[in-house]
């Protein structure tokens, strides 16, 4: 094996010379139009490996976590070999010595580890602890080292909420084909180049941090080797085979993930890169397509297992614990050829060979170019499984070009030239109700935002509300950015991810993530103002505690104007002030209408709204309508959605649509001919993202009484999937009280 | 046809909605028209039987809602329905809004019971894509019981649609105790057998979730107390219209 010239049958030279993956796809990629007809089902060896871990699952749903190690603090080479079933695995390397086994990751907090610990019933090692507080400083400490008055003020009082303060970022997707394509002594040779080149500049704050920055970068990669040599492989040179190629890039992903508990550890746009290796081995007859479908699972379950030690808070924000193994599948070529292999429908095919699942975050990117044939496979597959999302390639090929891919939920960045500071979100819904109040906080009256005068009378004047929430934006926005900028600072300072950023080109172009949560509310807060009778309702000290609504007033997700138009104003308002702040490290600005499950949370700290909303509350997740107010169905609602504009909010618009199954039609071939069919109008609407989840709350509602027969029931959330039996008990509800677009 | 006087057409609307594979093939932007003859006593919507309980809209009005959707219809593959209600109790308003829909060109189709298909004109009806035909009993009797009108017009209209070669569905509501005596099933799978058009039957399984409609408005639910068809019904009803060679679902 070891032999065989690792770029033997490649064409295209530009990529030999440089770093350019994408190029390198372009030019050896196979597209395939046809259908899933040559899929082969697990093998027994895969059903076997699988179900092995089926105990483990039990156990950890019992428990919450399976088992932690509490004495070692994870880095790349920390843990030895572990394996699943060492007999069995084709594909190897676990974040620990054991699956399931989850590490600690103190750079982020320590405190943030030892509360993980504590909600599982695990104490943390006393001399990490002590290495953690007296020898090390970590981010968390940072920050709050850092941060000002008015961003504790804001953050206390949840107008902003999650920031990435207390535990890693994420959203860096590296670019883990390079160790396949390559190899890391390649990788090693160019980063020293590219420190070299520094050495012509003078030692500025600027320079001297980039130069620390690639040190920091090949000493990961040469870890990177060590780590993969303790399982037997030599990763210094490129990978000759279709098996190889999915170990090294797996090795590269394994690393990123011993290295950050990022909040979300997204995998990238790997399955038609892959597929080259695959076709070729097929080719010379060294693989079957059974045995090419036994390595995709293979990695499929070495993904399913990926685990982090996260705290009840967190999980509070992001249900169901998430990992955010995002895969980019399908999209076009910019020469009009689909990405679509025969790798990326034995991506989708995991979905049957190991039942469905949440992770990782498959996710299509839909264009309605792309070949029937994978249409109609990706519509079966949501309609057996709503583990899938979509995402908009005729949005995002012009925006990022044709190498694009998402973490998390929706971000998109070209795979290894863009990262992202992830910036959570800020409530605008509450910022409303601070622009009504003068800047007090309308649960403990206190005041958070500057004092200005609260919007007076007995009737709300529309005009007058805008005004003053446009002055509460000025400051909300202001004071939110310099937050993230203070947490960025201090994440490359004290969490720097070495192994991540080692697989982009330098210099990176970075952005800064912001979001807003509570859209839907804020809007048909101004709508029920604009267009109806709303009197407000003040406690003793005057604060508006409560409002009556008089008359009817136009809802956001009916397709209708009146709403739409204010949504549209809104998201532009804030993204006009983002792009007015100054960011670290020259970030461009992007916004995101994204919730992931913090909808419920942003809805518990959130009072009484203007549009008849009750203190408390769930919002509609991401850019949903509220529930249960687009009156018109699915596809009224979803074109709503479609007016966001896209240039206002590049980090992504996220829809969440549950349709039940006879809401699709009335045989199965028509099912998947509606899906694929509203797939097509909505992406050619503008919609950016949408969730499909088929499903009937009957199901839902007997899932949350009898939790031990869905145990991989799986629904998509907010960008994300989750196991539902996995959520709260309020998320649950949350997720059942939704509006089902089905036919009565 | 002059397209002024089209637009200048009103018509009771009692609301809309946009679906997808229920009412008719694909994405459906449906209008369902105010008014219905009939009192079917598992009526889902009771809501829509009186022509004033709905929205006095002209054309033009709702013309422009239905253009916010055509381009999405015509992507995503589908039409328009005319519903109701009995949207045949408005004959020029629904003629207006197929042909409109027509000229747009949406697939078009009409949801009914036929019992006022002498209503509709040979405009309509060639402006028509497909007929969503209700038979809601061959049993004449029982037909009368379940509606409180007569089954000779639906019959009649069902002829005149083959013989002008409009597609068809036939739909049949199948309400346990009601409408599924064998012969009464079988009544309807013989008429629907012998018209040439019908591509398929649909054999509508009877639910209560109208019953709140009921409730609002101070009316009583006839069939508060009926039961949905159990699997076995539903299997041996279908099997009778199979059995005559039809497609059903």
């Amino acid at each position: 094996m070891t032999t065989l010239d690792a770029w033997r049958g490649f064409v295209g030279d530009s990529w030999r010379h440089r770093i350019d993956v994408a190029a390198f796809i372009r030019q050896n990629y196979t597209h395939y139009e046809g259908d899933c007809a040559f899929l082969t089902g697990p093998t027994e060896r895969t059903t076997a490996l699988w179900d092995g871990l089926g105990p483990l699952f039990a156990e950890e749903r019992r428990r919450g976590v399976y088992d932690v190690d509490t004495r070692t603090p994870s880095s790349i080479t920390s843990h030895g070999p572990g394996y699943i079933d060492r007999e069995r695995e084709l594909i190897v390397g676990l974040q620990t010595d054991a699956p399931l086994r989850r590490s600690i990751m103190p750079n982020g907090g320590i405190r943030m580890v030892e509360s993980g610990l504590a909600a599982y019933g695990y104490t943390l090692d006393p001399r990490v602890k002590q290495t953690f507080t007296e020898y090390r400083k970590t981010h968390n400490d940072g920050v709050f080292d850092a941060y000002p008055e008015a961003v504790r003020k804001a953050r206390r009082s949840h107008i902003v909420t999650g920031l990435p303060d207390a535990y890693g970022r994420g959203r860096i997707i590296g670019d883990y084909r390079r160790v396949p394509l390559y190899g890391v002594d390649h990788l090693i040779a160019e980063r020293l180049a590219d420190k070299d080149r520094l050495d012509e500049f003078p030692s500025s704050p600027t320079v001297i941090r980039d130069r620390e920055e690639l040190a920091e970068q090949v000493r990961a990669l040469g870890e990177l080797k060590r780590m993969a040599d303790g399982y037997g492989y030599d990763v210094s040179g490129p990978a000759t085979t279709g098996q190889e190629a999915i170990q090294w890039l797996y090795f590269a992903y394994l690393a990123a993930a011993k290295e950050q508990n990022g909040a979300a550890m997204s995998l990238g746009r790997t399955a038609t890169f892959l597929d080259i290796y695959l076709q070729r081995d097929i080719a010379e007859e060294r693989l079957t397509e059974q045995r090419a479908q036994e390595l995709v699972d293979d990695l499929v379950i070495k993904l399913r297992i990926i685990r982090f030690l996260r705290t009840p808070e967190y999980d509070q924000l992001f249900s169901g614990d998430p990992t955010w193994v995002t895969e980019a599948l399908g999209g076009m070529g910019r020469d009009g050829r689909t990405l679509v292999t025969r790798t990326t429908f034995r991506f989708l095919q995991t979905l049957y060979d190991l039942g469905p699942a949440p992770e990782p975050n498959l996710t299509v990117l839909w264009s309605p170019a792309l070949p029937e044939g994978f249409k109609r496979f990706c519509a079966q597959v949501s309609l057996d499984t709503s583990a899938v999302q979509y995402e908009n390639d005729e949005l995002l090929r012009p925006a990022y070009g044709a190498d694009t891919a998402i973490a998390c939920c929706v971000s998109a960045m070209r795979v290894g030239r863009d990262m992202q500071f992830f910036g959570a979100r800020a409530n605008v819904a509450k910022a409303l109700l601070y622009a009504i109040n003068g800047g007090r906080d309308e649960i403990t009256g206190e005041q958070v935002a500057p004092v200005t005068a609260p919007v007076g009378g007995e009737v709300l004047d529309y005009d007058e509300v805008v005004a003053a929430f446009e002055r509460t934006l000025d400051w909300l926005v202001a004071t939110y950015v310099d937050a993230l900028n203070v947490i960025h600072y201090m994440h490359d300072k004290y969490a720097y991810e070495r192994l991540e950023m080692a697989l982009h080109d330098y210099p990176v172009h970075r952005f800064m993530a912001t979001g807003i949560a509570g859209l839907s509310v804020a809007v048909d807060s101004l709508s029920a103002i604009k267009y109806a009778t709303v009197k407000v309702l003040r406690d003793e000290t005057g604060l508006a505690v409560d409002y009556g609504v008089e008359g009817d007033f136009p809802c956001y997700g009916n397709h209708d104007d009146r709403a739409d138009a204010i949504a549209v104003w809104l998201v532009e308002a804030f993204m006009d002030r983002v792009r007015r702040q100054p960011t670290y490290r020259g970030a461009e600005p992007t916004l995101s209408v994204l919730t992931i499950t913090s909808n419920v949370v942003y809805g518990k700290h959130t009072g009484n709204t203007p549009d008849g909303r009750r203190a408390g509350e769930p919002f509609a997740p991401g850019a949903n309508p509220g529930n249960g107010r687009d009156r018109h169905g699915l596809v009224a609602s979803a074109l709503s959605v479609a007016k966001l504009p896209y240039e206002s909010a590049r980090d992504g618009i996220s829809l969440t649509s549950t349709i039940t199954p006879g809401g699709l039609g009335r045989t199965r071939e028509e099912q998947v001919t509606n899906l694929a069919g509203v797939l097509d109008g909505y992406t050619d609407a503008g919609g950016y993202h949408m969730n499909v989840n088929v499903l009937d709350r009957a199901v839902l509602q007997d899932a949350m009484a009898h939790p031990e027969r869905y145990p991989q029931l799986t629904i998509r959330v907010s960008g994300y999937a989750v196991n539902f039996v996995r959520l709260t008990p309020e998320q649950q509800r949350d997720v059942i009280s939704r509006t089902f677009h089905g036919s009565l | 046809m002059s397209s002024p006087q089209l637009a200048a057409i009103a018509g009771a609307v009692h609301s809309w909605d946009v679906s997808t594979g229920v009412d008719g093939p694909g994405t459906r932007f449906v209008v369902f028209l105010g008014g219905c003859p009939l009192r079917c006593l598992y009526c889902q919507n009771p809501d829509t039987w009186r022509m004033r309980r709905a929205q006095r809209t002209d054309l033009e009005t709702l013309w422009t809602i239905v253009s916010g959707y055509t381009r999405f219809i015509r992507v995503a593959g589908g039409g328009l329905t005319v519903s109701g209600g009995e949207p045949l109790l408005q004959p020029a308003f629904a003629e207006a809004l197929l042909v409109r829909a027509r000229e747009a060109g949406l697939h078009t189709a009409l949801d009914t019971s036929g019992v006022l298909g002498d209503r509709a004109g040979d405009r309509l009806l060639d402006a028509t894509s497909l007929v969503l035909l209700d038979i809601k009993s061959g049993d004449p009797d029982t037909f009368r019981r379940v509606t409180g009108g007569d089954l000779a017009p639906t019959l009649r209209f069902g002829r005149r649609l083959a013989e002008r070669d409009v597609p068809m569905w036939i739909r049949f509501v199948l309400v346990p105790g009601l409408t599924d005596a064998p012969a009464n099933v079988d009544a309807v799978a013989r008429h629907a057998a012998s018209l040439s058009t019908v591509e398929r039957v649909e054999v509508l399984p009877f639910h209560r979730l109208g019953a709140e409609k009921y409730a609002a408005l101070g009316l009583r639910f006839p069939l508060a107390r009926t039961p949905p068809p159990d699997a076995a019904l539903l299997e041996r009803v279908r099997g009778q219209f199979r059995d005559r060679g039809l497609t059903v679902y």
